[in-house]
Formats: C-alpha cells, structure tokens, sequence
C-alpha cells in the first residue's frame, strides 16, 4: 500500500514539471534544459521562505514566479541573442546551479521542524482524523489538478491559442502581427514556471532542499510527456494534459519496479535505458512549417 | 501605397556565391491597384514580395509605405497592415488547432491577444458565411483539425484568415500552385472578389498568364531581378495571353534557354 502511495505523489508531483515540459516540448517544440535548473530553484526558494518562517502556502505563487523569471530568461537567451534552445536551456541550467546555491545558503538545506503545506494549523485543523495518512497525497492532488485545469483554461484563452500557434507555426504568428519571439518567452516562463512549482511541492515533501534534486528533472519531464502522449494519442477524449500526468504516474511506477531488482546506484543507467526505449517506442516525426517556401 | 525605391538586394555576400539579384530595383504600387506578377523561376518574384513584407532584408534602397519609410521596420510591425498567403498551404493555417480556433485566432489580429476567451462564440455564425463562401463544406466542419483538410481547403482558410481583419496589402506568392484547377478557379475568384471588396491594394505572383492576364489591373513581367514588362490601365486590359506567352519566349531565348 505504501509504496503504490508513494509512487502516486512521486507522480503527481513530476506531473506538474511535467505539465510545464509539455509546453516547451510538444506546444513550443523547444527541448528545454532549464527544468534541471528551475526545478531546485523552486525548490531552494521554498527552503529558504520555510526557514524564514513565512506561511508556507505563499512559497507556492512565489516559487512559479521564480521559475517563470528564469524562463523569462531562457527565452531572452535564445530569442535576443540568437543561441540555439538547447544550448540557452543549458546556459541557464548551469547559471542556477550557482542562484540556487546562493539562494539556499548550502547545497542541503532540511526543513524538518517547520510548517509546510503538508504539515500545519491550518491544514491539520481541516482535514478530518479518518484521512490524515492520506493528507499529503491529497494536497498533492490539489495542486497538481489546480494546476492542470489553469492550464487548460489558459491555452483556450486568445494569449493560449497564440502559443499554440507559435510551436505549429511561426510563419502564422509573425502573420498576425505578432513577435513570435515574444510568444516563445512567454510559453517559456510559464514551462518554467510549473516546474518551479513542481520543484516547491517535492522540497516540501522531502522536507530537505538539495542542490543535485534537479539532475535529470528534464530526463522524467519528457519520458512522462512522451510515455502520456503517445500511449493515449488514439483518445481524443482525454486532454493532453491529463494524458501527461497519468504518464508521469506510470513513469514513476516503472523506476520503482526497476529499483525492486536493481541497487540504487544503477538508477542513471536505468533511467537513460528507460528512456530510450520510450523514445524509441514513442518515435514521431514532427512536421514542421519551414518558412519562406 | 508601397514603393520599392533603389533596392540593392544581394544573396551570400562576401562568399563565393554572392550573387547579386536586384540592382536598383524600383517600383511604385498605387493605392486600389492590383498587380499580378509573372516572371521565369528565379526571376526575384518571392524575394521581391520577402523585401516588401520585411522577410529578408536589403543592402541597400528603401521601402515606403504610405510615404512612411518602414526599411527597418519588423517583418510582424508590418504585418499589421499586410496580408499574405504563401505557395505552401500549410503556412497560412495552423494545423493542431480546428477550423473554429483558427478563425477566431486570425478574427484577432491587431488586437490584443490577453486572457479572454480564445473562441468568440458570437461571431461563430460569421465565421461560417464566411466558410459558406468557399463552396467547399468547410462551414460544417468548425470542429474538425485543420491539419486533417486538404491542401486546397487550407489554402481557402488561409485566404480568408489573410483578409479577416482590415488590411490594407495583400501579399500572394502563387497561392494558387498547389491546388488542383477547379479549386484553384474557385480560390482566384473569391481573391478576387475580396480584393474588390476591401478595397484591397493587391501584389499576385503567379505562373498562370490567363490569371495574370485576366485577373487584376496591372501586369508585371520579371527577369533576372528586372522589370521587363509594365502594362497597366487599357494596355493590361487589351493585352491577351499569347501576347504574354511570346513575351515570355523571346526573354527566354535571348538567354539561351
Ligand atoms: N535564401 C537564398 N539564398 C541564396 N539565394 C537565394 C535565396 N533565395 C533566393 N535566392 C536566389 O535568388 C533568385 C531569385 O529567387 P526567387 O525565389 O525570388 O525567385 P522567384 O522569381 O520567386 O522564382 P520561382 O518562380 O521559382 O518561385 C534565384 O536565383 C535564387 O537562387
Ligand atoms: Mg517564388
């Protein structure tokens, strides 16, 4: 029972960096590194606030507009100084390795004794006694969920339907009038932003901030995008969205069954394996609009 | 009124393969005129249209626009102002996203593009006397993915995305090629057609001499990044496509192709 729990927060929590690879990778068609960045960005925000002692509810917004501001600054990368997107996502990774740091004091930063959004007066004085050995997965579902239907509102709004336009067409954009480079910054921050977020819940539910929590983040963003996406492209019914965050539950799953017959310090080679085979199964070739045909 | 005014225009400079396609390249297109363009490939049709829109730039000369200089102004600033459709179908449209989507999104341009509803569902039955217009069924079909219709029906979106708003330009780069020549009658038509009712100042590249000779009220014929032939007003208008055909042979020949 327990490990099935696990598995389900684990997922859900990835779901939301998740979320925001689906944005930059299948919306924006950008392979974003900034995620291993902005993951513990979040992350080391939260430990820090927590540590303060601010509420630890407001560490949520605060670490999205973080994560959003590092986007902002991928997309500045890549849009005004012309540098490849994978190589801006790489610059950007490599340049909060250090913000975190900074913003976290040291590379492991516990914040077992203090309130989180798991764990205080509030949340504890709402949720019935019957639940409370469910109370962390079912914050957990909260936000992830909140943060799925915002998504999905916003990519119906006008500003959302440009964005979608800027990863299927950039001739289109340029059409309207519009700087593409501009959409990109923005579908780039609000990536950047979910996966802050998603970086903010997982420090909470570790209770410790550490440095290294963001190596390969981008690795399961896109293997639970890729596994969602392809394994319900035939389902018209079900959202993208939804698709994604049930991939990242199953991605979880399918590390935890590995661990059962390997030693931990296989995990990488486990993963890189487990990655490629879902690429490999996954494999579609992405038409793209090439300009001034 | 856009004017084209001594553009220098080389592709590759400072290579190997530099190569020099407009030498003080001059010309006026007045306000309500529409211009169709024949010229052999590679003539500079596209890259004439390209400097126009501010897709590539130039080395030298100015783009007016309405007596406003707009050389260095972006490609999407321009946008504003100016329609166009692309050969390739797939580059006026936005495949991912349904019929319904996509008309609301070009309903858009030159507004702000913020956190209201994407889908205007008031203009929904606008949107389909539009469609209605093409003759292609396209007003049943508001849900259905742009990518999964033909290339003639996305080029007909495309035309009408182009022109949904108030522009003033319309930009056509053989909008026509890739269809087949029943849909392509129909597409002609309804260009022109929109042209008349905008009141549209339109350039029309095209390889189809009737259509160039029988649609619009000035004729350009280009070579070599030259302007070989200029008929406008009843010139264009007695002109017939043999005329056009000989025309075009003659510069071919004296090339030797
Ligand atoms: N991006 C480019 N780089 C180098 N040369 C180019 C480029 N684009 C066009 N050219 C050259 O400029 C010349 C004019 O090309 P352009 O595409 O404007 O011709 P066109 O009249 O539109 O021809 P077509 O009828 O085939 O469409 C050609 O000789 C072409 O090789
Ligand atoms: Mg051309």
């Amino acid at each position: 029972m327990g490990i099935y729990m696990t598995i389900l927060e684990q997922g859900l929590i990835y779901g939301i960096l998740a979320l925001g690879v689906y944005i930059t990778y299948k919306i924006l068609d950008f392979p974003d590194l900034t995620v291993d960045g902005s993951f513990p960005l979040g992350a080391a925000l939260t430990a820090t606030m927590i540590t303060n002692g601010v509420n630890p509810y407001l560490t949520l917004p605060a670490s999205f507009l973080i994560g959003a501001a590092a986007g902002v600054c991928t997309g500045l990368i890549h849009v005004k100084c012309k540098v490849r997107d994978l190589l801006s996502g790489i610059i950007m990774m490599t340049a909060l390795w250090t913000v975190n740091l900074r913003l976290a004091g040291t590379a492991n930063v516990p914040i077992f004794s203090k309130d989180s959004i798991f764990d205080n007066d509030f949340i504890n004085g709402v949720m019935p006694e019957a639940l409370s050995g469910w109370k962390k997965l079912i914050v957990i579902a909260v936000i992830t969920v909140a943060a799925k239907l915002l998504l999905d509102l916003y990519l119906k709004t006008k500003s959302g339907f440009l964005l979608r336009a800027a990863g299927d067409n950039e001739v289109l954009v340029t059409s309207l009038a519009k700087n593409q480079g501009n959409v990109k910054i923005l579908g780039l921050s609000i990536a950047n932003g979910l996966v802050a977020l998603a970086g903010c819940v997982f420090c909470q539910e570790q209770r410790v901030f550490e440095i290294s929590s963001g190596t390969g983040a981008i690795v399961i963003g896109l293997a639970s995008v890729i596994i969602g996406t392809s394994l319900f492209k035939n389902l018209t019914v079900m959202k993208a969205t939804t698709a994604v965050l049930i991939g990242s539950v199953i991605y979880k799953a399918c590390v935890a069954a590995a661990l059962k017959f390997f030693e931990p310090q296989d995990m990488k080679l486990i993963t890189a394996v487990l990655f490629l085979i879902i690429l490999v199964i996954g494999m579609e070739r992405r038409k793209k609009v090439k300009k001034h045909a | 009124m856009l004017e084209l005014k001594g553009i220098d225009k080389y592709y590759n400079p400072g290579t190997v393969n530099e190569m020099c396609l407009f030498d003080g390249f001059n010309l006026t297109v007045k306000d309500g005129e529409f211009v169709s363009v024949v010229g052999s490939n590679g003539s500079g049709k596209t890259s004439m249209l390209n400097i126009l829109c501010g897709s590539i730039p130039v080395e030298h000369g100015s783009i007016v626009m309405d007596g406003q200089d707009i050389t260095n102004m972006k490609e999407y600033r321009r946008n504003r102002r100016i329609g166009r459709v692309y050969q390739n179908p797939a580059m006026g449209t936005c495949p991912s996203m349904t019929i319904l989507e996509n008309m609301s999104l070009a309903d858009n341009k030159g507004k702000f593009y913020g956190l209201g509803r994407g889908v205007n569902r008031n203009r929904k039955e606008h949107y389909r006397e539009l469609l209605a217009r093409l003759g292609l069924g396209l007003e049943d079909k508001l849900d259905v993915l742009v990518g999964s219709l033909s290339g003639g029906q996305r080029q007909a979106m495309a035309l009408l995305m182009s022109t949904m708003t108030d522009v003033d330009f319309l930009i056509l780069d053989e909008h026509t090629a890739a269809l087949d020549p029943k849909t392509a009658e129909i597409i002609m038509e309804l260009t022109d057609q929109i042209v008349r009712e905008k009141n549209l100042t339109a350039v029309m590249v095209t390889h189809n001499l009737r259509y160039a000779v029988e649609y619009g009220n000035r004729l350009l014929m280009m070579h070599q990044g030259k302007i070989v032939l200029d008929l406008a007003g009843e010139e264009k208008k007695a002109v017939k496509v043999d005329d056009i055909l000989r025309q075009f042979n003659e510069i071919s020949i004296e090339c030797g192709n």
